[in-house]
């Protein structure tokens, strides 16, 4: 068992957590990712890494509630365990591997969308530790929907916040965030790495590609065991089919083939829609309300 | 009832039309005057029992039959563990008609002695009456890794702890028995009765099981050495990447491997409604492919209740999978299409499978393997209605621990190189089963799980 030592809801639908898993805190780098199973009958559930303190031995992990498995992992409190934890899994950034000299004469632009905040942290903080301010935009649905404004801040060169209603700072897309800085402000940047959803990971590499500007993308599949057993990550990059949990997570914004990676994540859209309906409608749950195509 | 001697006492097996919509055990097994009968049939070769050299574990084949006959199960259980720490397992995936079964000298005129069942017998009464192999009394006090808890790992695991030393399993998933657990389904192998049950054998005997870490990311080879305390390490990680075609539409919504298949249902129990697994149970489903896993695949969908077809370039004489298990899906009402290779699968306009494009193959002059080559027949294409594609065409090793184990050396076929005894090109670092052979079998990875346990026996008492 993987004990709970915090439970937070950071934003609507969006938890934190930190878990005991002594192994994956030790080894885990930024870029790479955990799977976690809440007991006996719940699914594998990948999940990026938003913190690790090595010396307590804990992983800290975010997630939003998008299926059946997360609503219920949501209802976790401090003191519970997760029956499973594994990782560190998929490999870790480039930029871990590079000269530390050289990194600090490229120049950073991160791009995280929604709870692609949580797997963004970790990258930034590390080039802070280094002695490398990376530029940080954080696009959110609301205000209330932004996450991890403060821990950005305190390891973010400069850091820019936009909601897509203006409910906060700037008032749009990260995309627009990316243009102004690079066409108006003048800013070059040698490296753009953009996490959120697919969409988002898209238009964004759509836009860097016409700025010239190398960007690198980390991909959240579905998943079962993630060490490349079941293919079921797979993904078209260039001409070549990869596994995200061996090969990736993180590919080159450029080749990633997005619109079929978008496709398969609703593989099992309707069957997750299902489960959720059941889980939260309980016994009066009886599939014939027109909304989830029934339980067949 | 006259003594039939040339037949085999016949095996219960659920009826074909039941059995095909529940994941219920196929085979029902000896029960004890079952066993008894058919033990008598064994003319107990003295010397040059064949049956034995037929054996990757050399189980005393005469011996543990000789005492079923008697009644004396106990004391054939103790038989058979002196080689085999899973014989439940065993008696129901192995081979047998090309192994012990296949050298029995009653099958040169007649049927072989139903070794297996007979091994499956022993090993399930056993169990039901909670005979539990003698764990060692003290310890020699040396640490032994063992990565990955398949049947290579546990036989090396179990005969390592017998021998004395300090035995722990590093497991990747979260449930140990490997392909046992995660590939074979229920209806061939009950994970709770029998395979459970022979990991709990092996726990039994002192070995420490740590599920959840993945050698080469979690820790690696190095570190185990260095840094705890490990003075060997016995790699048994099997061949668990899955092969795909490369023909367009392989991404499609609805292809699946069918590594990805079957543990959604074997290890993550999809087929059942508490568990919370997606899976697609597809109304039509081609399973492509020919081997064991190909058919375990389609029994699986055909359980799920999809109508579905094998579809394999060679003809049925080339199947690789068990004629039982050939057998079994037919009865079951699995549609084979033989000599048909699949060109591309044909997606609707929302990306899902819609069917495949098939191409009609003959055979030609034997190939390297010794096996007559497809051919393909030219304007031969039609199509095969299809909602679900599972790709079923063999694995390979995982690259994991070979991309973070300085020095360890591999083939071309990214198996590990190792030697009879399981050394590989690292002093200590020793290897068997899928991981060095690549996809073969279950007992095959037991063969070289015990050499392996001997020679790292050998390695740590210079």
């Amino acid at each position: 068992m993987y004990r709970i030592l915090k439970a937070e809801c950071l934003a609507d639908k969006i938890y934190l957590m930190e878990v005991e898993a002594p192994r994956a805190a030790r080894a885990c780098q930024p870029g790479e990712f955990v799977i976690v199973k809440m007991d006996e009958v719940g699914e594998r559930i990948p999940l990026t890494i938003c913190d690790y303190n090595r010396e307590k031995g804990t992983v800290t992990i975010v997630f939003q509630i998008v299926g059946a498995s997360t609503l219920k992992m949501s209802a976790l409190k401090a003191g519970d365990a997760f029956k499973d934890f594994v990782g560190p899994l998929g490999r870790p950034s480039e930029f871990v591997e590079e000269d530390i000299e050289a990194l600090k004469q490229k120049k950073f632009l991160f791009v995280a969308g929604g709870v692609g905040a949580a797997p963004v942290y970790p990258q930034v903080k590390w080039l802070h530790e280094h002695g490398i301010a990376a530029d940080v935009i954080v696009g959110s649905k609301t205000k209330d929907m932004l996450i991890l404004e403060e821990e950005m801040r305190a390891v973010a060169g400069n850091l820019y916040i936009t909601t897509d209603d203006g409910s906060y700072c700037r008032k749009g897309m990260v995309t627009e965030v990316v243009k102004d800085l690079v066409q108006n402000q003048g800013k070059q940047y040698d490296v753009c790495v953009a996490i959120g959803p697919m969409i988002m990971m898209k238009f964004t590499a759509l836009l860097t590609k016409e700025l010239g500007i190398p960007t690198i993308v980390s991909m959240n599949p579905i998943m079962v065991d993630g060490t490349g057993m079941c293919g079921a990550c797979r993904l078209t990059v260039g001409d070549e089919i990869k596994f995200a949990c061996v090969d990736g997570p993180e590919f080159d914004g450029h080749l990633v083939n997005f619109d079929e990676a978008m496709k398969r994540q609703q593989m099992y859209k309707t069957e997750e829609g299902r489960a959720m309906l059941k889980a939260q409608e309980g016994a009066t749950h009886h599939g014939g309300c027109g909304h989830c195509g029934g339980d067949e | 009832m006259a003594k039939d001697v040339l037949n085999k006492v016949p095996v219960r097996e659920q009826d074909p039309k039941v059995r095909a919509t529940n994941f219920e055990e196929v085979c029902l097994g000896y029960n004890m005057e079952e066993a008894m009968k058919e033990a008598e049939r064994c003319i107990k070769c003295k010397k040059n029992a064949q049956c034995i050299t037929g054996c990757p574990v050399s189980i005393n084949i005469p011996a543990f039959i000789g005492e079923v006959e008697k009644g004396n199960f106990e004391e054939a259980a103790k038989i058979i563990a002196q080689s085999s720490a899973l014989p439940a397992v065993c008696g129901r995936v192995c081979p047998q008609e090309s192994q012990c079964e296949g050298k029995c000298i009653r099958g040169k005129k007649g049927e072989p002695i139903s070794i297996g069942k007979l091994e499956r017998f022993v090993a399930d009464w056993s169990r039901e009456h909670g005979f539990v192999p003698a764990a060692p009394e003290t310890t020699n006090g040396k640490k032994v890794a063992v990565i990955g808890s398949g049947p290579a790992g546990l036989t090396c695991a179990g005969d390592l702890a017998k021998m004395g030393y300090e035995v722990t399993i590093f497991e990747a998933l979260h449930e140990p028995g490997g392909v046992l657990t995660y590939g074979i389904p229920e209806f061939r192998l009950p994970k709770q009765k029998v395979v459970q049950a022979e990991i709990d054998n092996v726990r039994k005997l002192g070995v420490k099981i740590e599920t959840n870490v993945i050698i080469g990311k979690s820790v690696t080879i190095d570190e185990l050495m260095d840094e705890e305390g490990f003075q060997a390490v016995f790699i048994g990680s099997g061949a668990g990447l899955p092969k795909f075609m490369g023909i367009p539409g392989e991404n499609a919504n609805g292809v699946f491997s069918a590594n990805e298949f079957l543990t959604r249902n074997n290890l993550m129990k999809a087929f059942r409604d508490d568990y919370d697994t997606p899976i697609a149970r597809g109304k039509k489903v081609v399973v492509v492919g020919g081997g064991n896993v190909a058919m375990d695949a389609a029994r699986t969908a055909l359980r799920l209740g999809a109508e579905t077809h094998i579809v394999y370039r060679r003809s049925e004489a080339e199947l690789p999978a068990r004629v039982e298990e050939v057998h079994h899906a037919k009865e079951e009402g699995v549609i084979f299409n033989l000599l048909t290779n699949p060109v591309e699968i044909l997606t609707d306009e929302n990306g899902w499978v819609r069917g495949v494009t098939v191409r009609k193959m003959e055979l030609g002059e034997p190939d390297a393997s010794g096996r007559r080559r497809p051919v393909e027949i030219s304007g031969s294409d039609y199509e095969i209605e299809a909602d679900t594609v599972i790709m079923s065409l063999g694995t390979s090793p995982n690259p994991l621990i070979s991309n973070t184990t300085k020095g360890l050396e591999i083939n071309k076929r990214k198996c590990i190189t190792a030697d009879e005894s399981g050394q590989t090109s690292r002093e200590g670092v020793f290897a068997g089963g899928d991981a060095v052979t690549g996809a073969a079998t279950v007992i095959l990875a037991m063969e070289a799980g015990k050499a392996g346990a001997k020679g790292i026996h050998e390695y740590l008492s210079k």
